[in-house]
């Protein structure tokens, strides 16, 4: 059926670099002594993401009275602070790449990854990061399942397999992938942090998230339990059936909180992720979801 | 036309012994068309001494032009009594903002959440109307035109011009004068000089021969370099746009929070010494609650 495993690991390979301006620019706009202009340099190296924020000044909605054709014309036109928070917003996207088609599988993935990011940063702020370094914390969320979405795209059928096994027989999903396709979501993530250049931690919450008992960062403890969090809350969909209960106690320990603690202190989540939603749809990531309320 | 000032103030209300003549109040000015028709430009907190003084015209129709949602801006809206009263009509005009992918709305019923204030936009009495404009788009409101131009503050900010009988007024709302982002020597320099000069020109077309121009003066020039992407503009940069597009009367506004009245008007002169008199100079004044001005 499919790919073979050897075919599995040339598809991560051929798979895009990563796109450079990610980190830059979420780390520009979470430090204040950044200035404009590295901020522009930065957004104009990557074209794709140039394009889609000229987009979004350009849409009818924002009603500028004549087209912007370049970063620096926005600059002056709309302002820099709008360019960053623009920047801000659109740069994660570019992880998911250009050719996404629209699928409940993709829209749940998509959804929980953003969830998970949100959720990972707003934990590293509780224990102490700064605006900076908690960026890390946000990509490493958004990644930590990325292998699902690389496997489905290798092998949309038998992925589903694994899915419906998963679900049917209440296993892991990492376990019904190994026995539909040799290769779990983990493994797969190990690779393309490899192939990324990823930071360490940040490929470590790739390739082992689904042991709370095991070696611990802040960064995994982060990511960890935001992925509870966001299943608990049934935001998005990881296309793992089971639950963990609640937090391994020395990890509520580490992270000053248990679940209900650190559920009650998630803030402005709901309308962060309402507006990352909202640019989804407008890139037409995800389907209109009735279930997604604005806030 | 007649003018009307009820807050000055910027960032934030300021009552107390050192701002009794200039006055407290967050921006909020009253604008009477030839036809007695009412615009309000701004709803900081100066909007609620105005909404005392309407009682006799009930019912009635407001025009109210918001520059941009920043908290001084629209801070005093909840308390526009005309709302709580049946028969009378709020049109609420503003910009889109891309970031937050919200309309002028938003200015209101994000106020009116219940953990912020008792009474739901639902529960409102008068008619609510919300116009979300597009740049250069023009309202009529009765005998008088106002149009916009986005001016330059980190979020998107119009600024209006309302033409009534030959007469006109504009208010830019917060704006800060434009400065090049690179560093001459960059290769970007040029460019970005350009379009700076265009937008510049557009700004000085807009303003050109206009009897009263209303301009945010927050910052001195000494004060400015450390302010600098903060969104406000300078005595100095004012009186240069107002002799360069032939303004009749310049009143400079959005006082700085800390500066009490005698610093403001050492200030002001301090600036009037620096720009020493020109032939055909406009009359530059200080905004100062409760000051009237007809045109």
């Amino acid at each position: 059926m499919g790919l073979s495993k050897q075919e599995l690991l040339r598809f991560v390979d051929g798979l895009p670099a990563f796109p450079s301006c990610v980190f830059p620019i979420l780390k520009l706009t979470s430090d204040i002594n950044s200035t404009p202009k590295e901020l522009v340099r930065v957004i104009e190296r990557d074209p794709n993401l140039t394009r889609k924020l000229l987009q979004q000044i350009n849409a009818p909605l924002c009603g500028v009275a004549h087209p912007i054709r370049s970063l620096r014309q926005a600059a002056v036109i709309v302002g820099i602070n709008t360019v960053k928070n623009l920047a801000l917003t659109l740069a994660p996207l570019e992880l998911f790449g250009q050719d996404l088609e629209s699928t409940p599988f993709f829209d749940g993935q998509i959804t929980h990854a953003l969830v998970v990011g949100l959720i990972s940063q707003n934990l590293a702020r509780r224990i102490g990061q700064n605006a900076v370094t908690s960026v890390n914390f946000f990509v490493a969320g958004l990644l930590h399942d990325f292998g699902k979405i690389v496997l489905h795209r290798a092998n949309p059928e038998a992925h589903s397999q694994a899915l419906e096994m998963a679900n049917r027989e209440r296993i892991p999903l990492q376990v019904a992938e190994r026995s539909c396709l040799q290769l779990d979501h983990l493994e797969v993530g190990a690779l393309l942090a490899k192939k990324w250049c990823l930071p360490p931690e940040c490929a470590a919450s790739m390739a082992s998230h689904h042991d709370p008992e095991g070696p611990h960062t802040p960064l995994l403890d982060c990511v960890q339990a935001a992925n509870l969090i966001a299943k608990t809350l049934r935001l998005g969909d990881s296309g793992n059936p089971l639950l963990e209960p609640s937090l391994p106690e020395a990890m509520a320990r580490r992270l000053k909180g248990t679940l209900p603690e650190l559920l009650h202190g998630l803030g402005e989540l709901p309308a962060e992720l309402y507006r990352l939603r909202l640019f989804l749809l407008d890139q037409h990531f995800v389907s209109p979801d009735p279930a997604c309320e604005p806030p | 036309m007649k003018i009307k000032f009820w807050g000055v103030r910027g960032s934030i209300a300021t009552p107390g012994p050192s701002t009794v003549r200039h006055g407290g109040n967050t921006t909020c000015i009253e604008v009477r068309t030839d036809s007695n028709a009412l615009i309000i430009l701004d709803a900081g907190t100066g909007i609620f001494p105005l909404a005392l003084t309407l009682f006799p015209e009930l019912p009635l129709t407001a025009h109210l032009f918001i520059t941009h949602t920043h908290w001084d801006h629209i801070q005093g809206l909840p308390f526009f009594i005309p709302n709580f009263i049946p028969g009378n009509t709020l049109k609420i005009f503003g910009a889109f903002d891309p970031v937050g992918r919200r309309d002028i709305r938003e200015a209101l019923t994000t106020q009116l959440q219940y953990a912020f204030f008792p009474v739901r936009e639902a529960e409102l009495k008068a008619s609510l109307e919300y116009v979300t404009l597009r740049e250069g788009e023009s309202v009529q409101v009765a005998d008088a035109t106002v149009t916009n131009l986005l001016m330059n503050h980190p979020v998107l900010n119009f600024g209006y011009r309302i033409e009534c009988n030959g007469k006109s007024v504009i208010f830019t709302g917060d704006h800060e004068h434009l400065g090049n982002i690179y560093a001459p020597d960059d290769p970007e320099f040029d460019e970005y000089e350009r379009l700076i000069q265009q937008k510049n020109q557009a700004i000085v077309d807009f303003v050109r021969g206009v009897d009263v121009l209303i301009a945010d003066t927050s910052y001195t020039v000494q004060e400015y370099p450390t302010k600098i992407g903060w969104g406000h503009g300078t005595f100095d940069a004012n009186i240069a746009l107002a002799r360069q597009a032939g303004v009749k009367t310049l009143f400079f506004t959005h006082h700085e929070p800390t500066r009490s009245d005698g610093v403001l008007e050492k200030v002001f002169l301090e600036a009037l010494e620096r720009n020493s008199a020109q032939p055909g100079d406009p009359q530059f004044l200080l905004a100062s609650e409760g000051l009237v001005f007809e045109v």
